[in-house]
C-alpha cells in the first residue's frame, strides 16, 4: 500500500464525519424552517392560499414593496455606477472616506438606518417640521421608504461594478474621446457595454434586498395599511394577529421572488466577471 | 498596470460633485443629525441607557454575537472545508443552502423558526418532552442570530481555501500526518485571516439583527430584548432619548467594526503584493 492510498484511507472517516455534521446542521437550521414554511403556506389548501395573498391589504403591501424596490434598483444602477467610476478612474478628494462610506450600510444595523433617517427627517427635527408644513413629509411616508432602501442597498451596484471597471483599460475611453467620439458616445459605446452585466447584477441584488427589507422600513414607513405598509411588515402584522397560515402564504410570494432572484444575480455576476 | 489617476475635470467633476452630494444627504447628514440629537439631550440619554433594561438588552446582543462568532466559526471552517475540498452528490445544493439566510426577509426567517420551534410548531412535542422552551425565550434569540450570520465566516474561509489550493494539505497527508494534524498545522494557519474577517462581519450582523429576533423572541424586556428590539420598543413607547442613544451606540460599534475590517482587508492585499 503506497503513501497516497494510506493517506486517503486515514482521511476518509474524518471527511465523512465532517460532511455529516455540516449537512445535519444546515438541514436543521436552514432547510427545515424553509420547508415547514412552504408546507404551512400551502397546507390550508389553494383557496386559503389565494384568499391570503389576494387580501387587498396584502396585495397593496406586496405591490408597494415591488415598485419601491424597482425604483431603488434603477436609481442605484445609475448612482452606483457613477460612484464606482469616480472611485476607480479619478483621484477624487477623500477617496478613502468615500470608499468607507459606501461600505457603511453593510455594517450599520438596518433598524439604526431607519432611526438615522428619522433623526434627520422625522417630524421632531427642524428639517422634518419644515417638510411637514410644506406638505411633503419624508418620514412615515413613501419618500422615507425609498430613502431607507437607497441607504441599505447603496453598496451593491458600486461593489459589483468596481472590480470590472478596474480590469478595463482607461486608455480605451481616452482613445474614443480623443478620436472625437464625444462624452455621450464614449459613455454608451465604450464604457457601458462591458460593465452592463455587473450593473445589472448589482441592480438585481438591490431589488431582492429591497423586497426583503424590514428593519429600516419598520422604523421609517409609519406602517399605514394600503399606503406605507410594505410586505415584510404586513407579514409581521399577520403573525402578531395570530394568523401564521396567512403570513406563511404571503411569505411564499416573497420567498419565490428571493429564490428566483438568486440564480439570476449569480448568472449576471459570472457574465460580468468574464467581460 | 493601472494608469495614474488624475483629479476629475469637466464632466467627471460634475459626476463627482453629484456623488459627494448624494453620499452627504444619504449618509453623513442623517449620522450628523443623530449625533446632534443625542448631544442635545445627553443627560436624558445617559439616564435611559444606564437602566437595567438597557444593560440586559446589550448583554443579550453581545451574548448572541459571541455565540455566533464561536458557533459559526466552527461551522464556517467545517462547511468551507466540505464545500471546497470535498466532491459528493448534492454539494451544489449545500452550497446554495448556505446563502439562503442572505436572501430571506428577517421576518420570514422568524416565522419559519416559529413554525418549527414554536408552541404549535413541528418540533414542539420533542422540545416539550425535553423541557426546553425556545420561542419567546433566550434560546430563540441565539438560534435566529446563528441563522442570519451563518454565511459570513464560511464564505470568507472558502475564498481563502480556494485560493491556497490543496497541495500543502496533500503533501502533509502523504507524509503521514493525521487529518487532525494536517488541519491544525497546515490548513488553519492559512485560513486565519479569512477567519478574522468572517468574525468581524459576523459580529456586525449579529449586533444588528432585528426582524428575526423580534418575531421569535417577542422582545420581552430584560428577557428576550436585544439592543435593536430595545430601540424598537423605545420608539413605540415614545422614549426618544433611549432609542436615539442606543442607535448611536450601535452605529458607533458598526463604524468601529468597519474600520477593523478595512484594516484587515488592506493588510491582506498588501501581503499579496497588491495596491
Amino acid at each position: 500500500m503506497n503513501a497516497a492510498t494510506s493517506a486517503r484511507l486515514r482521511y476518509a472517516l474524518p471527511a465523512l464525519a465532517l460532511r455529516g455534521g455540516v449537512v445535519g446542521w444546515l438541514s436543521l437550521i436552514v432547510a427545515l424552517p424553509v420547508v415547514v414554511l412552504i408546507v404551512r403556506g400551502l397546507s390550508d389548501g389553494p383557496a386559503a392560499f389565494w384568499s391570503a395573498v389576494s387580501d387587498p391589504a396584502a396585495v397593496d403591501a406586496i405591490w408597494l414593496s415591488l415598485w419601491t424596490a424597482g425604483i431603488a434598483a434603477a436609481v442605484n444602477a445609475v448612482v452606483g455606477t457613477a460612484i464606482a467610476w469616480t472611485l476607480v478612474r479619478w483621484d477624487v478628494p477623500g477617496r478613502r472616506l468615500i470608499a468607507a462610506l459606501v461600505d457603511l450600510p453593510l455594517a450599520i444595523p438596518t433598524l439604526v438606518a431607519g432611526v438615522l433617517i428619522i433623526a434627520l427627517f422625522g417630524p421632531q427635527s427642524p428639517l422634518g417640521k419644515l417638510l411637514v408644513s410644506g406638505g411633503m413629509p419624508i418620514a412615515f411616508a413613501r419618500p422615507g421608504i425609498l430613502l431607507a432602501l437607497l441607504f441599505v442597498t447603496l453598496p451593491f451596484v458600486v461593489r459589483a461594478v468596481e472590480p470590472v471597471l478596474e480590469e478595463l483599460d482607461p486608455a480605451e475611453e481616452e482613445a474614443a474621446f480623443t478620436l472625437g467620439a464625444g462624452q455621450f458616445l464614449t459613455l454608451t459605446r465604450v464604457l457601458l457595454p462591458p460593465i452592463l452585466p455587473a450593473v445589472a447584477a448589482g441592480a438585481v441584488q438591490t431589488f431582492a434586498r429591497s423586497v426583503a427589507e424590514f428593519g429600516s422600513l419598520a422604523a421609517v414607513s409609519g406602517n399605514i395599511p394600503h399606503r406605507t405598509l410594505v410586505a415584510p411588515v404586513y407579514i409581521l402584522g399577520e403573525v402578531e394577529a395570530g394568523n401564521p397560515g396567512g403570513a406563511a402564504s404571503v411569505s411564499l410570494v416573497l420567498l419565490a421572488l428571493a429564490l428566483g432572484m438568486q440564480p439570476l444575480a449569480a448568472a449576471l455576476a459570472r457574465r460580468g466577471g468574464r467581460a | 498596470m493601472r494608469s495614474v489617476r488624475r483629479r476629475p475635470r469637466g464632466a467627471a467633476a460634475v459626476v463627482f460633485g453629484g456623488v459627494a452630494v448624494w453620499l452627504t444627504v444619504l449618509l453623513l447628514l442623517p449620522l450628523g443629525a443623530l449625533v446632534v440629537t443625542v448631544a442635545g439631550s445627553a443627560q436624558d440619554v445617559l439616564t435611559q441607557l444606564t437602566t437595567q433594561q438597557a444593560f440586559d438588552a446589550l448583554a443579550l446582543s453581545l451574548t448572541a454575537a459571541i455565540v455566533s462568532i464561536v458557533g459559526n466559526g466552527v461551522f464556517g471552517v467545517a462547511g468551507a472545508l466540505v464545500i471546497v475540498r470535498q466532491r459528493f452528490f448534492g454539494r451544489s445544493l449545500l452550497d446554495a443552502a448556505v446563502d439562503v439566510p442572505l436572501a430571506l426577509s428577517p421576518v420570514i426567517t422568524g416565522l419559519g423558526f416559529l413554525l418549527v420551534f414554536g408552541r404549535s410548531g413541528l418540533l414542539h412535542p420533542i422540545l416539550d418532552a425535553l423541557g426546553i422552551t425556545v420561542v419567546f425565550a433566550w434560546p430563540s434569540v441565539l438560534l435566529a442570530t446563528l441563522f442570519v450570520t451563518l454565511p459570513f465566516t464560511l464564505r470568507e474561509v472558502a475564498l481563502v481555501l480556494e485560493e491556497i489550493g490543496d497541495t500543502e494539505e496533500q503533501a502533509a497527508a502523504t507524509l503521514g500526518a493525521s487529518a487532525w494534524q494536517t488541519f491544525w498545522r497546515v490548513t488553519f494557519p492559512n485560513i486565519r485571516n479569512g477567519l478574522v474577517i468572517g468574525t468581524t462581519l459576523t459580529t456586525a450582523r449579529a449586533l444588528g439583527e432585528f426582524g428575526a429576533v423580534l418575531v421569535v423572541g417577542g422582545s420581552i424586556a430584560s428577557r428576550t430584548e436585544t439592543a435593536t428590539t430595545f430601540i424598537h420598543a423605545a420608539i413605540e413607547e415614545r422614549h426618544e432619548a433611549a432609542a436615539y442613544g442606543m442607535a448611536l451606540l450601535l452605529a458607533a460599534a458598526a463604524i468601529a467594526l468597519l474600520w477593523v475590517l478595512q484594516r484587515d482587508r488592506s493588510a491582506i492585499t498588501t501581503q499579496k503584493g497588491g495596491v
